[in-house]
């Protein structure tokens, strides 16, 4: 007896769970690894999946082993042989080179680093591990609009999408038990006893008490439904409403001229960042964008990071369309407000000290956190080592987070910087 | 006479016509004896979770073959490794797997090398007889499965799988190598049943019964009835140390006891497969060499797809020389095929270097007679020492070296000549046997009275020590389980 089963459509994944286990115990090497792979990578491929290599510590199998390299003696066989005869010597290779080091691994030894293959999702969720936005308050806890649908137990009433098969069957069983009602193979059996009497030509009396019997169990089984409505069960929900806490992050960047494709480019990545992060923890974020040169707009997604545009330098705009746009939109008393702005550090004269103000007198007072990165090439870097030197708006900008907690500034001036800088804003703190 | 199939790709009619055509040879011309069997299509997805879970159909979860996994995945994705063409398990009915994208002469190749090669070779060695199980292995897979899970979650995942990892560590000592577990007589079972009784009535507390569960009361029942002995039925020393710390442990709840066993039944499971990769590759091969070989005198295989097998089946059985790059140990299936193929040859062919040889069989004519033989009634060592014929060794051009660790070269110690012959035959036969070419470590001993320190002796061969950090760390291991310090000496023992 032979049996071909195909298998093929069985479900997947069947060493899911195992998986899972495992990137929970390596858990600190991977997420050394990912920090570490990602940081010379485009923000564009941080969405894919990729090759991490993590050390084997914490994920050893160690089993005893013997060591032939550092004692003892041991014969082997080997096949290929040309030119050797009994008592010639063969030098022994250098542990690591050629031959050596190959067999060497395949025995395990050499089993320092591992590598394998990680998905999207898991890469995302390690980077993000332990990101938020800081400060969030739960604003709209009266108001709440969302809400949620919980289990509540069984009902006896309900919609027909929701019946509790189970349930019900159980329920149908037991009364057709308790009730006695006929099963099929009874009435089979019924009428093939009234069927064998009627052949064998026993006395009219004997038939029709076997035909009541029939009448009687088929009468039975319809009295007795196979389910009666007390039988149904459905499953209850009820609805429950969610604290929610909303959430707009304001997207500001300098699109002028002064900026150069390349921090053009810098601040573009920091700000897909900055989008894949809210998109994939906080379901109910609202992000505007915001670009500007001597005038701003808001863009969409689409705009903000793939069209081009040029011209002057105010930055003061992009403060006005923000607040524009909140006073029309996000309520503070509904709205967590964010802001992270990245600029190349000039603006028109003058124009830096209109920022400071509306920073300190429209602005801070309605923001949760506010980043500014600024985005220098490597030359300027050097220059401004320091904290306090830099450009016009850097040094403006400065003050401004002396007087506020929440206000932030850093530095970019190449993709290797954006990963840390990114993490360092939004580190989740002990206190939030 | 219609061919089987003619075009590469397979459907399951196809299957079952080309199954047939195999299994009326197989049977019928080469007598083979097999279990049922039962075959199943996979995709490579499947394979590579076959491949993890140490090919077998189910098994519990530990984070291990999920390491094995994503090491399997990439090394496939990027190309380094093939998957294997088949997986076959040892269980009856016997199971096989094929890979969907094979091609239908693969398929059929698979076939006859799984369904009816291994197949024999798992129903009739004597080591597979005694040890293995085949009718319940399916059955205890799916308990220990089971069992792990409701521990996970009765106990946690973190305590489960710290015994899972230190058990694993064990595995190759958590084998009986030479007796089977001692079965203690009904009486000792019915004395500790009673022993056990009565210090649970004794112990009984109306208190612990509103405990959560998980949650046990603070002292086990006793090991042992006195504190300075063992149970009569240990024997000291002892080699299965996953057994000794399953039975003996003084740290140890029921839960972790069970894990244990489960761990040490599924090596004790594999163990016969380590002891046989050169005779259980070859019968494989040997025998699916012979089928499609058999397909093809038939006329039922097509010329092409008789090339795509001989194709197939070089490229398996290849055994490149130590200087090569390919070099990647001694290929098992070449070995395996070559010495059975020559074992053939000197049944029906013998050289007069065969007769003094081998006089028993040499041109006995029933090679397959021989070969059955051989398959039932030896492991790898054996067969080495019996059957490798002076011809092979030339034709593999073997020679042994001697190592000694502080000298800065190998020297040879024999090649493929009449001085060297019988030499070379006793180091590759060394080389296979399991009880040399793994640690030798067993329980001597423990301080039941006082400190309940545990002793362990490894025995070395020649003076080769063991690999001192995984000692270390094995070592750390077996004090987890065995709750108290472990001594682990290094003993000189030729046995």
């Amino acid at each position: 007896m032979t049996h071909f089963i195909d298998r093929r459509l069985n479900p997947k994944g069947k060493s899911l769970a195992n998986r899972q286990r495992f990137l929970r115990r390596a858990r600190a090497q991977i997420r050394e690894a990912v920090q570490k792979s990602l940081k010379d990578s485009a923000v564009a491929d941080i969405g894919k999946e990729r090759k991490i290599k993590i050390s084997t510590k914490g994920t050893q199998e160690p089993r005893f082993r013997l060591d032939p390299k550092s004692g003892g003696e041991h014969d082997f066989v080997l096949p290929g042989n040309k030119e050797y005869t009994p008592g010639d010597e063969i030098k022994k290779p250098r542990s690591g080179d050629g031959q050596g080091g190959k067999q060497a691994s395949d025995s395990g030894e050499g089993e320092d680093d591992f590598e394998f293959t990680m998905t999207q999702d898991e890469i995302l969720d390690i980077f993000f591990e332990d990101l938020e936005l800081p400060n969030l308050v739960r604003t709209t806890l009266k108001e709440t609009p969302s809400k949620t649908w919980r289990r509540a137990g069984i009902t006896t009433a309900g919609s027909p999408t929701q019946i509790n098969l189970i349930r019900t069957m159980r329920n149908s069983f037991g009364r057709r038990l308790a009730l006695k009602r006929p099963r099929p193979q009874d009435i089979v059996a019924l009428e093939e006893e009234v069927a064998r009497l009627e052949r064998e030509g026993a006395s009219a009396d004997e038939i029709a008490a076997a035909k009541e019997r029939l009448d009687k169990a088929n009468a039975k089984r319809k009295w007795v439904a196979f389910i009666d409505p007390i039988d149904v069960r459905y499953n209850a929900f009820t609805e429950q409403p969610v604290p929610t806490s909303q959430a707009v992050m304001f997207c500001l960047m300098d699109v002028s001229g002064s900026m150069g494709e390349r921090e053009k480019d810098l601040a573009k990545r920091f700000y897909m960042l900055l989008h894949l992060f809210l998109k994939r923890r906080y379901e109910r974020v609202d992000i505007v964008f915001i670009r500007h040169t001597h005038d701003a707009q808001e863009v969409d997604e689409q705009e903000f990071f793939y069209s081009r545009q040029s011209g002057g330098t105010i930055v003061s705009t992009a403060l006005d369309k923000m607040l524009e746009i909140q006073n029309e939109r996000y309520a503070t008393a509904d709205w967590n407000i964010y802001a992270a702005q990245a600029s190349d550090g000039y603006t028109q004269s003058g124009d830096a000290r209109r920022c400071v103000e509306m920073l300190n007198g429209d602005i801070m007072p309605l923001c949760q956190y506010y980043a500014y990165i600024e985005i220098l090439d490597e030359r300027e870097m050097e220059v401004f080592a320091s904290e306090d030197s830099g450009a016009e708006l850097w040094r403006a900008y400065r003050t401004v987070a002396e007087l506020w907690p929440n206000f932030a500034t850093k530095r970019i001036s190449k993709p290797a910087d954006i990963f840390p800088v990114f993490r360092e804003l939004f580190k989740k703190t002990e206190d939030a | 006479m219609a061919f089987l199939f003619e075009e590469a790709e397979w459907d399951f009619g196809t299957l079952d016509r080309t199954f047939h055509a195999i299994e009326d040879i197989a049977l019928g011309e080469l007598k083979l004896d097999i279990y049922p069997n039962q075959i199943e299509v996979i995709s490579s997805e499947q394979m590579l979770d076959a491949y993890s879970s140490l090919a077998m159909p189910l098994l519990y979860n530990h984070w291990s073959f999920g390491k094995l996994f994503a090491r399997e995945e990439t090394l496939y994705r990027a190309g380094y490794s093939a998957l294997a063409y088949e997986i076959v398990i040892n269980s009856n009915p016997c199971i096989s797997y094929l890979l969907e994208e094979n091609s239908m002469t693969m398929q059929a190749l698979v076939i006859a090398h799984a369904a009816f090669g291994h197949n024999h070779f798992f129903k009739n060695n004597y080591l597979f007889q005694q040890w293995t199980n085949a009718e319940s292995i399916l059955e205890y897979l799916s308990f220990a499965k089971r069992y792990i899970a409701a521990c996970e979650e009765r106990y946690g995942r973190d305590d489960v799988e710290a015994v899972l990892d230190s058990a694993h560590a064990l595995m190759d000592q958590g084998v009986f190598r030479y007796r089977r577990p001692p079965r203690p007589s009904r009486e000792r079972v019915l004395a500790k049943r009673q022993r056990r009784m009565e210090y649970e009535e004794e112990a009984y507390n109306e208190l612990w019964r509103t405990l959560p569960a998980g949650i046990e009361p603070p002292a086990g029942p006793p090991v042992s009835q006195s504190d300075d002995a063992f149970d009569d039925d240990v024997k000291l020393p002892e080699e299965n140390i996953l057994y000794f710390l399953e039975k003996n442990s003084p740290e140890l709840k029921a839960w972790q006891r069970e894990v244990l066993r489960i761990v040490r039944n599924l090596a004790q499971y594999f163990y016969p497969q380590r002891q046989t990769k050169v005779m259980n590759e070859g019968c494989a091969t040997f025998v699916h060499y012979t089928l499609m070989n058999r397909l093809h005198e038939k006329g039922l295989i097509t010329d092409g797809s008789f090339l795509e097998f001989v194709h197939s089946h070089t490229s398996v059985v290849l055994q490149p020389g130590f200087d090569d790059r390919r070099y990647y140990g001694l290929n098992p299936y070449a070995l395996g095929f070559g010495m059975m193929s020559d074992i053939k040859r000197i049944v029906t062919e013998p050289t007069d270097e065969d007769r003094d040889w081998f006089p028993q069989i040499a041109g006995a004519n029933d090679w397959m007679g021989v070969l059955k033989d051989a398959w039932a009634n030896y492991r790898d060592e054996s067969f080495i020492e019996q059957f490798l014929s002076p011809k092979l060794m030339r034709d593999m051009r073997l020679f042994a070296l001697h190592d000694k660790s502080d000298d800065a070269a190998y020297k040879v110690e024999a090649i493929h000549d009449a001085a060297g012959y019988r030499k070379l035959r006793s180091s590759l036969a060394r080389q296979y046997d399991v009880g040399f070419a793994e640690a030798n470590v067993q329980v001597t001993g423990a301080n039941l009275k006082g400190d309940r320190k545990l002793f362990l002796a490894h025995r070395m061969h020649n003076g080769v020590p063991l690999h001192r950090a995984t000692r270390e760390l094995v070592t750390a291991h077996i004090e987890r389980l065995w709750g108290h310090e472990v001594v682990l000496e290094d003993v000189d023992g030729e046995d």
